[in-house]
C-alpha cells in the first residue's frame, strides 16, 4: 500500500494528466465499452493563451440513457406543463400530440460528463449536463429519474452540499456540479488500504479509474474489476 | 479604521433602471439609486428594488437577474469585483438594467432567492479552508446558529459580529508583513518540521485566489477607452491558490504573486516551462525553489510599475491594471498584507488583471 505520508489523496495537475490518459485507455479496452469513450479536450480558444498548460479536461459525451417508455410518458407530460422550460424563443412549439405519438428516439437523454482539475481540492471534479434530443439543456426534476435511486435521494436530501449548478470552469456556462470536498479523504483511504498498490506512480495510473468507479454509481455507471488492475497485472 | 473595516464599509452607488420590455406603465417607473456593498451580492438588493418596480411589472413571476450594457450579471460574484471588472473606468452612479422576467438560464446560474447566495458563499468558504488547511472540517462542523450569524454577518455588513463568528473557523491570518504564514500552518509545520526533513518535503502554503484576466489586443491609453466587457468569454476565471515553498521568511510582493499565478503570460517560453509550472504547484515533488520558477525575491525592492518587468513575454504582455476591492494597488507591496487586508469575507482574494495581449502572440 501507498504511504500515507506520500500520499494524501490529492494529485498534482500533471499527475491528473496522466490519471486522464490511464482512464482513456482502460475504459476503452474494457469490456463495458458500448459506452462512449474518455478523451483529453482542451479549453476553447479565446483562452488561447493558456494552452501550452496542462489545462483542460476529460470528457465522455453524448452518453445516451434508455428509459421505460412508461417513465418516459409521464416525464414528458411533466416537462411540458412546466413554463419556461424551454429556454429559447426560437424554439417551435411542441405540442403534445407530437410528444405521445413520437418513437423511442425522442425519449433519449444525453449525458455529458467532464472530469475537471480542481486547483484548490488538488481532486478531480464531476461537471456534467444532461439534454434532450433536441438539445434541449434537461433541469434536475427532469432527468433525476433517469438516476439510481439512492441518487435522487441524496439530490434531495443534501440539495446544497453534494450537487450544485455552477460555472464550467472552461466553458463559461451553467453545468452541475458534483461537491468535491471529501474526495482526497476517501482516495487516501482507499490507496493507502490497497495492498497493490506500492508506489505513488501506480496511485496515479489508477487514480481516476478508482475515483470514477465510485463516482460513476451516481449515474448507475460501474467500472469493471479488469479496469482496476495493476499495470503488472495487465 | 483600519483596512479590514475600510473595505467593508465600500459601496458602490448603483442606479438601477427597469428593462424597457418589463415596463407596463405610463409613465415609466424612474430609476432607482441604491447603494451596494462592495462585499455584497446583487441578489441580496431584490428586497429594496422589488417594491419600486413591482407595480410595473407585467403578470408573472419574478426571476430577478441584472445586466450591464447587455452583458447578464453573474450573481455569485462579489458586486465590488463585477464594478472593478466591468466599468474600466468607474463609472458612478453604475447604471444597472434589472430584469423580473425572462431569466437567461443558459447564461446564468438559477438564483432562487437568498438561500442559493448563502450557499454559494458557503461553498466558497469550504473551498477557502480546504486551501489553507487541507480540510474543510472547520466549516462543516459549524454549528447552523453560528453559520447563519457568519451570513448574517455578511449580509448586513456587520464586521463585529463576523470577526466573532469567523474566529472560530480557525482559517487565521497571515501573521505578518514578511511571512507567508497563517496560524494554523505555523503551528502544523512547527510540529511537523522533524519529519519534514526525514521526508525530505517542503511544505507550502497556500491562499486562496481567484483571478479574473482580462486580456485585450488593442492598447488604449485612456482607462475611457477600454473596449467594453460584451460576453462573459473574453474573461478567463482562474481558481488557482498561491502556493509558496514555506523554506523561510521571504517577502513576496503582489507583482511576484501575479507572476506565479499567471506562469503563461510571465515565466520565459522555453521547452522546459511546463516542467516550471508544475513546480510552482505541485507540493510533493518538489525538492528546492528554482530560481526560474517566477518565485523570486532578489528584486523584490525593485520598483514594479504598471507594467510587470516579465523577461521574454515583455514584447507580447503587459498588464494594464490590477484591482483588488476597487483599489489599485501599488505593485510591490507586499503580497501578505493584500491577503490579510483586502481579502473578502469567504476569505478569497479576488484580483482584476487587465492584461494587453500583442497580436504576434500567435505567431
Amino acid at each position: 500500500m501507498v504511504d500515507s505520508d506520500c500520499f494524501d489523496g490529492t494529485i498534482s495537475p500533471g499527475e491528473f494528466r496522466t490519471a486522464a490518459s490511464a482512464l482513456a485507455e482502460r475504459w476503452k479496452k474494457s469490456a463495458s465499452s458500448g459506452l462512449p469513450p474518455w478523451s483529453w479536450a482542451s479549453p476553447p480558444r479565446q483562452h488561447s493563451w493558456l494552452l501550452d498548460q496542462v489545462d483542460g479536461y476529460v470528457a465522455m459525451e453524448k452518453l445516451r440513457f434508455c428509459r421505460s417508455s412508461k417513465v418516459d410518458d409521464n416525464t414528458c407530460c411533466n416537462a411540458m406543463e412546466e413554463p419556461g422550460c424551454a429556454d429559447d424563443d426560437d424554439e417551435p412549439v411542441v405540442d403534445d400530440a407530437t410528444l405521445v405519438e413520437s418513437g423511442d428516439q425522442e425519449m433519449h437523454h444525453y449525458y455529458d460528463l467532464h472530469i475537471v482539475y480542481s486547483s484548490s481540492y488538488r481532486v478531480p471534479v464531476l461537471y456534467f449536463r444532461v439534454y434532450g434530443s433536441d438539445g434541449q439543456p434537461l433541469s434536475l426534476a427532469e432527468f433525476e429519474r433517469d438516476l439510481p435511486v439512492g441518487s435522487a435521494d441524496e439530490f434531495l436530501k443534501s440539495k446544497w452540499t453534494f450537487i450544485t449548478q455552477e460555472e464550467h470552469p472552461f466553458l463559461n456556462r451553467p453545468w452541475y456540479k458534483l461537491h468535491p470536498c471529501g474526495t482526497s479523504e476517501w482516495l487516501r483511504l482507499l490507496f493507502c488500504s490497497d495492498a497493490s498498490v506500492l508506489t505513488r506512480e501506480a496511485a496515479v495510473e489508477l487514480y481516476l479509474v478508482s475515483w470514477f468507479s465510485f463516482v460513476g454509481q451516481v449515474f448507475g455507471l460501474g467500472v469493471t474489476s479488469d479496469m482496476m488492475k495493476n499495470r503488472k497485472q495487465l | 479604521m483600519d483596512a479590514q473595516q475600510l473595505v467593508w464599509k465600500g459601496a458602490i452607488p448603483l442606479q438601477i433602471h427597469l428593462h424597457e420590455s418589463e415596463v407596463t406603465t405610463l409613465p415609466p417607473p424612474p430609476p432607482l439609486l441604491v447603494l451596494a456593498p462592495r462585499i455584497g451580492y446583487l441578489p441580496l438588493l431584490v428586497p429594496q428594488i422589488r417594491p419600486h418596480f413591482s407595480s410595473a411589472l407585467p403578470p408573472g413571476v419574478d426571476t430577478v437577474w441584472f445586466e450591464y450594457k447587455s452583458l447578464p450579471l453573474k450573481w455569485y460574484i462579489p458586486t465590488g469585483v463585477l464594478f472593478d471588472l466591468l466599468c474600466a473606468e468607474p463609472e458612478r452612479p453604475w447604471n444597472l438594467t434589472v430584469h423580473f422576467r425572462g431569466y437567461p438560464g443558459n447564461i446564468l446560474i438559477p438564483c432562487e432567492g437568498e438561500d442559493c447566495v448563502k450557499w454559494s458563499f458557503i461553498n466558497s468558504l469550504k473551498e477557502a479552508a480546504y486551501i489553507i488547511n487541507g480540510n474543510c472540517k472547520n466549516v462543516m462542523n459549524m454549528s447552523q446558529p453560528d453559520q447563519l450569524e457568519l451570513w448574517r454577518s455578511v449580509s448586513n455588513g456587520d464586521l463585529e459580529a463576523y470577526r466573532q463568528v469567523s474566529s472560530k473557523l480557525k482559517l487565521g491570518m497571515i501573521e505578518d508583513e514578511y511571512s507567508i504564514n497563517t496560524n494554523s500552518i505555523t503551528l502544523k509545520s512547527q510540529a511537523r518540521s522533524a519529519e519534514t526533513d526525514v521526508a525530505g518535503q517542503v511544505r507550502t502554503v497556500r491562499i486562496p485566489v481567484r483571478l479574473y484576466v482580462w486580456t485585450i489586443n488593442e492598447d488604449f491609453e485612456d482607462l475611457e477607452d477600454a473596449p467594453q466587457i460584451d460576453s462573459w468569454d473574453k474573461i478567463s476565471y482562474l481558481n488557482r491558490p498561491f502556493e509558496i515553498l514555506k523554506e523561510d521568511n521571504k517577502c513576496f510582493t503582489l507583482s511576484e504573486a501575479i507572476k506565479t499565478l499567471l506562469p503563461e503570460l510571465f515565466s520565459p517560453r522555453n521547452p522546459g516551462m511546463e516542467e516550471e509550472r508544475s513546480k510552482v504547484v505541485t507540493e510533493n515533488e518538489s525538492t528546492a525553489p528554482s530560481e526560474d520558477t517566477g518565485v523570486r525575491t532578489e528584486d523584490q525592492g525593485g520598483r514594479a510599475s504598471a507594467s510587470l518587468d516579465s523577461q521574454s513575454l515583455a514584447n507580447l504582455a503587459e498588464i494594464k491594471f490590477v484591482r483588488i476591492q476597487g483599489i489599485e494597488p501599488r505593485l510591490d507591496i507586499p503580497f501578505s498584507w493584500v491577503a490579510n487586508n483586502l481579502m473578502f469575507p469567504e476569505y478569497f482574494i479576488h484580483v482584476c488583471v487587465c492584461v494587453r495581449v500583442a497580436q504576434e502572440n500567435s505567431q
